[in-house]
């Protein structure tokens, strides 16, 4: 299993080197093989006697991270719908893509893509299978984006991109509260301890997190934005991700997590909601679309809806028709991208107004449209598998039990989304094909498109049919294991075409009756929706949040970051002493201790009081030479404290070091400007004071609360005592500098030396004026 | 007479503070020339004042004074005095190049 899962990702490998002789042979017809050898590989598994299997590769063993594949019903069905539809693309797309085009890139992602989305169904491990999640939406985001010269594409590769990997992350989330209440990674053996996960309480939290992410990826409302501005991708890509594979992740997501949340109510609540929600907002702005691939957008979006209501339901008839509609969707929405595809490659343009009267013109075209519009439709004729499971579906939204409101609202609901299914397929269908033709406004003459373009869907179509005709030949030994899959208490009703005249089947003829009505009048309330969604639109919504937090953000970075050193210098005193003094406070970390303190007399108060005064002058000095004095004075007050304080060495040092820092100083004073009179506003003087006044009191306080606590006797004695000994020296500060604590005084050498040629390559090295 | 010196730093802190916040790279010089100082009394200070005689041995004394914060001061000075010499001839450097000791004219690029 695991080679077939990296299959393409290896063969990805290969593509821009095979794409070098795309001049001769498409790099499709090399890359349709992996798909297909796929395809068949997990087809042998079909049968009534599977039984789930399970292979792991380790990865990560320590941190119980590992490739832990899981093969059962469910992940059948999916592996299946995505190497079969993906062998059907590929072959679509080498008819579809010119040789002009960068192949290479085009197949390098979709290979990608198909590692991923056959990652995320077969992955057992929670963490794996989030890997695989993240890689859908990456490789979803460079084919959305895969024409980059067009900011349309860019525009929707963002907004995709944003909108999945915010889910991503959310469900990343969940995952990992899972993770922590279960102390296991296999999503098998957390469904096994359903118990503990539905008595934790933090299971509405792991709910929300893990539907994020399941209602972001597969465009639930309203997250469902996206998935209209991912039409700029090339229509294959539409076709396969955004139809039949990657928005169906976050429906695998929630059946695979079904067993486990479906004893909650809020499961219930949530995911009928949002689905039914869904179903009756995508297929009532479908048929407010102009553009061919946004009708199937919109459309999309609302049988996504509808399956992941089903999935909400969580009764058996209901998972059943879910599981049913999974297939049949992927096979009617797969034919009709494809089938929109060949009319833009045809006709030149994807406009619904523009076009018309293409029935004679491409007759086969309109013929495979038929079947999978009046598929998707659920127009009662035996041969149309969308009829099955609509009726499924219908039968499915009866006799809930759950929340009440909610119960006998969906019905209704369900009516209401398939009577405009119903619509904006007819729309689509008789808008493309009958009508007055508008030849010349097309940028192409139309004909039929090439046979090779056609096989795929007609291979799909036939599938409509054939899983129509017979469908109890699929569901027996197929579904009925991706069923029992999701709710193991599935068992199996045979699927008729004539149930007798019950209650679904006048819910169908309701929507036919009624969608024929409005079909018709089309034209006269379609102006509702200037209403609704009028200024409603949820695309506005996001790009408001984008372009404020690009605002915001740019306004608050430039509050602070103003470029001035006084701004800076403010904050990071400011925070320290704000910090400092509150931690201060909250530990009654103030002490004072009066015992032990050294007498006080008169010459060093004065030398202290001057010291006050010399560092206090600094401030008003206007004049250079006085500044230079009045800091002078502090610095040799300084120096006499040291002598005061027994300290001979530093008190030489002091003084020579302040005698040669004046020098300089007055050298460079010589060539600066003149001290200039403070202007500046009373507030910020004021701030100032503040901030230096307050730093100036926290230092004094930390400094007499370090001071009065004696925790330790000083490690001094121990200098002192071997100076002579081991040192062989009797200036016991000299002894440690070189000796005991030698490593200091060599890199303090290092500094100044470092300095003393910083200073020379300053004044050396110096631009030419007006030079470059 | 600690308590005295550390008022004496808070207040050479304090001075150094308001200097730094100018906006003449003077003043921030000299400011960071008095945070040197106060520092430097810091830790002069932690180490007791005055409870011996001077740390070089002769005979017939047992008190001295603390030695390893006078190792760390010196040490310390230095390298204040090294920075220092750097700071000051980048600001002649500076006001060279730009024809200006102002530090709000000195912010660069585009800052609107």
């Amino acid at each position: 299993m695991i080679y077939a899962v990296f299959a393409p990702l290896l063969f990805a490998i290969f593509v821009p080197w095979i794409s070098k002789f795309k001049d001769r042979i498409h790099t499709g017809t090399f890359v349709f093989i992996i798909p297909f050898i796929i395809f068949l590989y997990f087809v042998q598994f079909i049968g009534s006697d599977f039984n789930p299997i399970r292979q792991t590769v380790n990865w990560i063993p320590s941190l119980d991270m590992n490739l832990d594949f899981y093969l059962d019903g469910l992940s059948l069905l999916f592996v299946l719908l995505i190497s079969g539809i993906g062998a059907l693309v590929v072959l679509y797309s080498i008819f579809y893509l010119h040789k002009s085009e960068k192949l290479g890139h085009f197949y390098v992602f979709l290979l990608m893509f198909m590692t991923a989305m056959l990652g995320v169904v077969l992955s057992d491990n929670v963490f794996v299978l989030y890997a695989f999640w993240e890689l859908t939406s990456i490789s979803s985001f460079l084919l959305i984006g895969y024409w980059n010269f067009k900011e349309r594409s860019r525009y929707g590769a963002l907004k995709s991109m944003l909108i999945t990997v915010f889910g991503g992350l959310s469900m990343l989330g969940g995952f990992i509260f899972l993770t922590i209440i279960t102390g296991t990674t296999s999503v098998q053996a957390m469904i096994d301890q359903v118990d503990i996960i539905l008595a934790s309480e933090f299971l509405p939290l792991i709910l929300i997190f893990i539907l994020l992410g399941a209602f972001t990826k597969s465009a639930q409302f309203p997250f469902h934005i996206w998935l209209p501005d991912a039409m700029e991708a090339p229509t294959p890509v539409s076709a396969y991700l955004h139809s039949a594979t990657m928005v169906k992740a976050g429906i695998f997501l929630i059946a695979r997590f079904s067993p486990i949340f479906a004893g909650y109510e809020g499961f219930f609540i949530a995911v009928s909601l949002v689905g039914i929600i869904t179903l009756c907002w995508g297929s009532y702005m479908a048929v407010r679309q102009t553009d061919l691939k946004g009708i199937l957008a919109f459309s999309t979006i609302s049988q996504l809806g509808m399956i992941m209501a089903m999935l909400g339901f969580g009764t058996q008839a209901a998972v059943f028709a879910a599981v049913f509609h999974i297939l049949n969707h992927a096979t009617f929405k797969g034919s009709l991208f494809m089938i929109a595809g060949i009319i833009d490659h045809e006709t030149g343009t994807r406009d619904i107004r523009k076009l018309g009267g293409l029935l004679t013109l491409m007759p086969i075209s309109f013929t495979l449209a038929l079947f999978g519009t009046f598929s998707m439709a659920g127009v009662p004729f035996p041969f149309l598998n969308g009829f099955y499971s609509k009726e499924l579906f219908f039968d499915a939204t009866l006799g809930l039990e759950g929340v009440a409101w909610l119960a006998e609202a969906i019905p209704y609901l369900a009516v209401f989304g398939s009577i405009f299914t119903f619509v904006y397929s007819m729309y689509f269908l008789f808008g493309v094909f009958t009508g007055p033709k508008h030849l010349e406004q097309l940028p192409k003459k139309p004909h039929e498109a090439p046979f090779g373009m056609l096989i795929s869907p007609i291979i799909l179509v036939l599938g409509v049919i054939l899983i129509g005709l017979f469908a109890d030949k699929v569901n027996q030994p197929f579904l009925l294991h991706a069923a029992q899959a999701v709710n193991s208490g599935v068992e199996y009703h045979e699927v008729k075409f004539w149930h007798g005249f019950n209650l679904p089947l006048i819910m169908s003829l309701i929507v036919v009756a009624v969608g024929i009505i409005l079909y018709l009048t089309r034209t006269k309330w379609n102006g509702i929706y200037n209403t609704l969604p009028g200024k409603l639109s949820f695309n506005r919504v996001y790009d408001w949040i984008v372009e404020k937090l690009d605002q915001y953000s740019t306004s608050i970075t430039k509050t602070y970051m103003t470029g001035s050193l006084r701004t800076y210098m403010s904050l990071i005193l400011g925070t320290t002493l704000i910090v400092t003094a509150i931690y201060m406070y909250i530990t009654d970390g103030f002490a004072i201790d009066y015992s032990n303190l050294a007498e006080i007399t008169t010459l060093e108060v004065a030398v202290v009081i001057t010291i006050m005064i010399g560092a206090v002058a600094t401030l008003y000095m206007n004049n250079n030479i006085a500044a230079i004095l009045v800091t002078g004075i502090v610095g040799y007050g300084v120096s006499m404290l040291f002598v005061i304080y027994r300290a001979p060495d530093i008190a030489l040092t002091q003084l020579v070091v302040e005698t040669v820092s004046i020098a300089i100083f007055l050298l460079c004073f010589y060539h600066l400007p003149k001290l200039r009179k403070r202007e500046e506003p009373v507030s910020t003087k004021l701030s100032n004071s503040f901030i230096a006044i307050g730093f100036g009191l926290l230092i004094t306080l930390v400094g007499i609360s370090a001071h009065s606590s004696n925790w330790y006797s000083s490690i001094s004695e121990y200098f002192l005592e071997n100076s002579y000994k081991l040192g062989g020296g009797d200036n016991v500060v000299n002894v440690i500098l070189v000796d005991f604590r030698g490593l200091d005084t060599l890199f303090e050498i290092t500094v100044l030396g470092i300095a003393a040629l910083a200073v020379l390559a300053l004044i050396k090295m110096q631009k030419k004026k007006g030079a470059k | 007479m600690e308590i005295l010196i550390l008022i004496l730093s808070g207040v050479l802190f304090a001075t150094a503070i308001y200097n730094l916040l100018q906006k003449q790279l003077l003043r921030i010089i000299i400011g960071t020339i008095l945070l040197s100082h106060g520092a430097h009394l810091i830790i002069l200070t932690m180490g007791k004042l005055k409870t011996g005689q001077p740390p070089v041995l002769m005979d017939g004394v047992t008190e001295y004074t603390d030695p390893l914060p006078q190792a760390l001061i010196l040490t310390s000075i230095v390298i204040s005095f090294g920075i220092t010499g750097l700071l000051l001839v980048l600001a002649y450097r500076t006001t060279q190049e730009n024809n200006t000791d102002n530090m709000e004219q000195l912010r660069g690029g585009s800052h609107d």
